[in-house]
């Protein structure tokens, strides 16, 4: 096995999807000639040719209305949001049509938007933003954020065959810097599960995206003060996996929620009801939540890195709930 | 012994009340509940019940009057010392004062009975613990006074618990909940509280009212063996629940003369193995004769979904069949299209496949009625549950020979079997199950030839 980054195992998980399937095909603004603006789909045009690598003029509304199209007439379009930050230019497109279609008429609305998200890159305000939560919150569309390449390449894979409308966020910090062995063959990562990542005992770390890699740096810096953080990797962050959640809960009995989005409504909150409501006494202590502030993401260096949550301030928030 | 009558507070916001009539006179007896006066606050109109039994001695806020809440407003005295204490101490913890103290009462204020301790089961305020704490203290029936907190703020941990179980050498139960920390591994660092942490508490409390002590749970680890459901196991619990719950389930019981029916088997028995290959079973018979009578009973044959009756053209019947590990219900497909033989070796086929695993999933689906056989191990009837969606179920009890009075009033041994029909009753009423049954009666007792 080779190793693979982040990046390189979507780009082979489309195009095996790409050879195995003639529905499939892409869309996007630069992404045929000119690759991509992070070159996710360099080398494709050249393979499969124009029509099935469609550069389009900068319009998201254009890219997923004329996705939503191609769905309904039976392709199995993936439709690449350069920065996921522009996804709100199709918002409606995405929660009127693509979301409702199936409920209204029960019409199948096969597509993917995939594209980058998060920071730590220094992208400032409208290249770093992390707008996952307002398609959890929107019924009949599934939400996939993975953290590893193995998922990465698993779960787009899987995306691209779910029938649902399926937005996939690509963490941009993770495209080059994660990189792992992966089976070249076919595989895929089925949605809906998360994946324990860290078995702990003390407390459970609840996470997705590239906070796992921040949840893992605390958990190691906490096993050395004796408290033993269990993480988990919620992958898709719609539909959740409630039964592992829950399950955690009632084995450690503490909770962190952790994710890069801002803090009010994101998917802590959700996941915090949802424990609340389902395993309350399993609780040993609040369910706390280590967030980006409600701010829109600094360009300054400096402030977005006290944006973005810490392995330190995830090992303070760690250290109060395990003493709680 | 004197018992003091207040105004009650009637409501969050209400701080006075209105007295707007005496119900008794001064010198009246009056019972514990009876109503003694009315009042009328901004909020509510009522009816105010005399706090214990008594006569009402004084009456000290004449109707019309407005005071504040907890003014005495009358004064009783009690026959019985005894039973009027507890009452009047009562309406002391039913109208806790308001924060603001009242204002000046406009008649002496006898001394009010102090608030008791605590009731039993309630935690004094400073003992501080989680849900989970909670319940195990529950589960464990421990007094949480009785157990030193060292998380933030003296809170008891779940860590707390498991050191006093280990330390009273009980084994922890709940599951998830991981086994007690070693102890080589050192505890958590306590850090001061920040700003949203509530103080620390006081030392524990010395005078609190709790359940008699009674010992720990002997360990149920070493009197017991569990073992995990299997998914059948499962699957057919959540399914048995579910229907309970779905269904409203009567019963109807027929005794059937299958007389005729058991002479024929013997008699083609050998007959019908040669030609067909496969035995020939009552249960043949019977789905033969259910499938023939749910045709002419639709409703039987139905489901229910949402406010809607489901009418199923296809008459789908299912046959539980016993095995070692669980149940199973095989279905013959659209069984109202078959021959008898055809019902013969369809069951035939299906239970051997149940019982060497070899059912394909559809092989179980769909079916719109189920027989099953208690009877099989000698129930005279069952009352089975039914199989959902599906609205009825036919239990076969065992056959026995019995004297049964016959035409003529002569006794003669005939081969008996006793049917049960539990049907949903949201669909199904009680007339039109007899109705089936007496036909499903009239087409076996009648069966003449194969």
């Amino acid at each position: 096995m080779a190793t693979t980054t982040y990046l390189e195992a979507i780009r082979q998980g489309l195009w095996e999807e790409m050879e195995r399937d003639p529905n499939v095909f892409l869309m996007g603004e630069d992404i045929g000639r000119y690759g991509g603006a992070f070159k996710v789909t360099a080398g494709m045009i050249e393979h499969f040719g124009e029509k099935r690598v469609i550069d389009t003029p900068i319009s998201e509304e254009a890219i997923v209305g004329a996705g939503i199209g191609a769905a309904v007439m039976g392709m199995r379009p993936v439709l690449e949001m350069q920065f996921m930050d522009f996804i709100s230019c199709a918002f409606n497109q995405i929660v009127n049509y693509a979301a409702k279609m199936h409920y209204r008429w029960g019409q199948a609305v096969p597509l993917v938007i995939r594209g980058p998200s998060g920071g730590g890159v220094h992208g400032g305000p409208y290249h770093s933003q992390n707008p996952e939560a307002y398609f959890v919150h929107t019924p009949g569309l599934k939400v996939v954020q993975p953290a590893t390449a193995y998922d990465a390449k698993g779960l787009i894979k899987a995306a691209i065959r779910d029938n649902n409308p399926v937005i996939f966020f690509e963490h941009k910090f993770l495209y080059r810097r994660i990189k792992e062995e992966i089976p070249e063959d076919d595989y895929v990562v089925p949605l809906g599960k998360a994946r324990v990542v860290r078995e702990g005992r003390h407390l459970s770390i609840i996470t997705y995206g590239a906070m796992l890699f921040v949840a893992l740096e605390a958990a190691q810096q906490l096993e050395q003060e004796g408290i033993d953080a269990e993480i988990i990797d919620l992958r898709t962050l719609s539909p959740l996996d409630e039964e592992c959640i829950l399950a955690s809960v009632k084995k450690t009995n503490k909770i962190i929620l952790l994710h890069e989005d801002t803090r009010t409504l994101g998917l802590g909150a959700e996941l915090a009801a949802i424990i609340s409501e389902k395993a309350f006494e399993y609780l040993d202590g609040p369910l706390l939540r280590v967030t980006a502030p409600d701010s829109p993401v600094p360009y300054s260096p400096p402030l977005e890195e006290a944006f973005l949550p810490s392995a330190g301030r995830l090992v303070n928030a760690a250290r109060r709930l395990a003493s709680y | 012994m004197a018992t003091n009558v207040i105004m009650p507070q009637m409501g969050e916001s209400i701080f006075e009340g209105t007295v707007t009539r005496w119900l008794k006179k001064v010198g009246e007896p009056v019972k514990r509940d009876e109503p003694l006066f009315e009042i009328s606050t901004d909020k509510v109109d009522s009816e105010i019940p005399s706090p214990a039994a008594g006569v009402l001695t004084t009456i000290l806020v004449p109707e019309g009057q407005t005071v504040q809440v907890n003014t005495v407003v009358a004064v009783l005295d009690g026959e019985t010392g005894a039973s009027v204490t507890p009452s009047a101490s009562e309406v002391v913890a039913t109208a806790p004062p308001v924060s603001r103290p009242p204002a000046a009462t406009p008649a002496p204020h006898p001394p009010q009975p102090e608030a008791r301790p605590a009731p039993s089961g309630e935690l004094p305020e400073d003992i501080r613990s989680s849900p989970l704490v909670r319940k195990m203290a529950r589960e464990y029936n421990l007094e949480l006074t009785k157990i030193k907190g060292t998380g933030l703020g003296n809170r008891i941990t779940k860590q707390d618990i498991e050191t006093y179980l280990a330390d009273a050498g009980v084994q922890p139960l709940p599951p998830g909940a991981p086994p007690p920390s070693a102890p080589s591994r050192p505890a958590p660092k306590p850090i001061p509280p920040g700003p949203t942490v509530v103080p620390p508490s006081v030392a524990p409390p010395t005078t609190v009212a709790t359940p008699a002590p009674s010992p720990p749970p002997a360990s149920p680890a070493s009197r017991v063996t569990i073992e995990p459901m299997s998914t059948m196991r499962k699957q057919i619990s959540e399914h048995m629940v579910m229907s309970k719950r779905t269904s409203a389930h009567v019963n109807t019981i027929f005794e059937v003369d299958v007389t005729n029916v058991v002479k024929l088997r013997e008699r083609e028995q050998q007959n019908f193995q040669r030609t067909n290959g496969v035995k020939l079973t009552f249960t043949a018979f019977l789905a033969k004769a259910v499938a023939d009578t749910l045709r002419e009973f639709p409703i039987l044959n139905s489901s229910v979904e949402g406010n809607n009756i489901v009418y199923k053209k296809d008459i789908n019947v299912g046959i539980a069949v016993a095995l070692d590990w669980g149940l199973i219900v095989p279905v013959i497909k659209n069984a109202e299209d078959k021959s008898f033989v055809g019902v013969a070796k369809t069951i035939a086929d299906l239970a051997e496949r149940a019982r060497t695993k070899k059912l394909k999933p559809e092989e179980v689906q769909n079916g719109t009625f189920t027989i099953t056989n208690p009877g099989i191990f000698g129930s005279l009837f069952g009352t089975p549950i039914i199989n959902q969606p599906q609205v009825a179920i036919l239990g076969v009890g065992s056959i026995t020979k019995r004297p049964v009075v016959i035409e003529n009033d002569a006794i003669a041994i005939r081969s008996m079997v006793i049917l049960s029909l539990s049907f949903d009753h949201r669909v199904v009423d009680g007339a039109v199950a007899d109705q089936f049954m007496a036909a499903l009666k009239k087409r076996l007792e009648n069966w003449k030839s194969l």
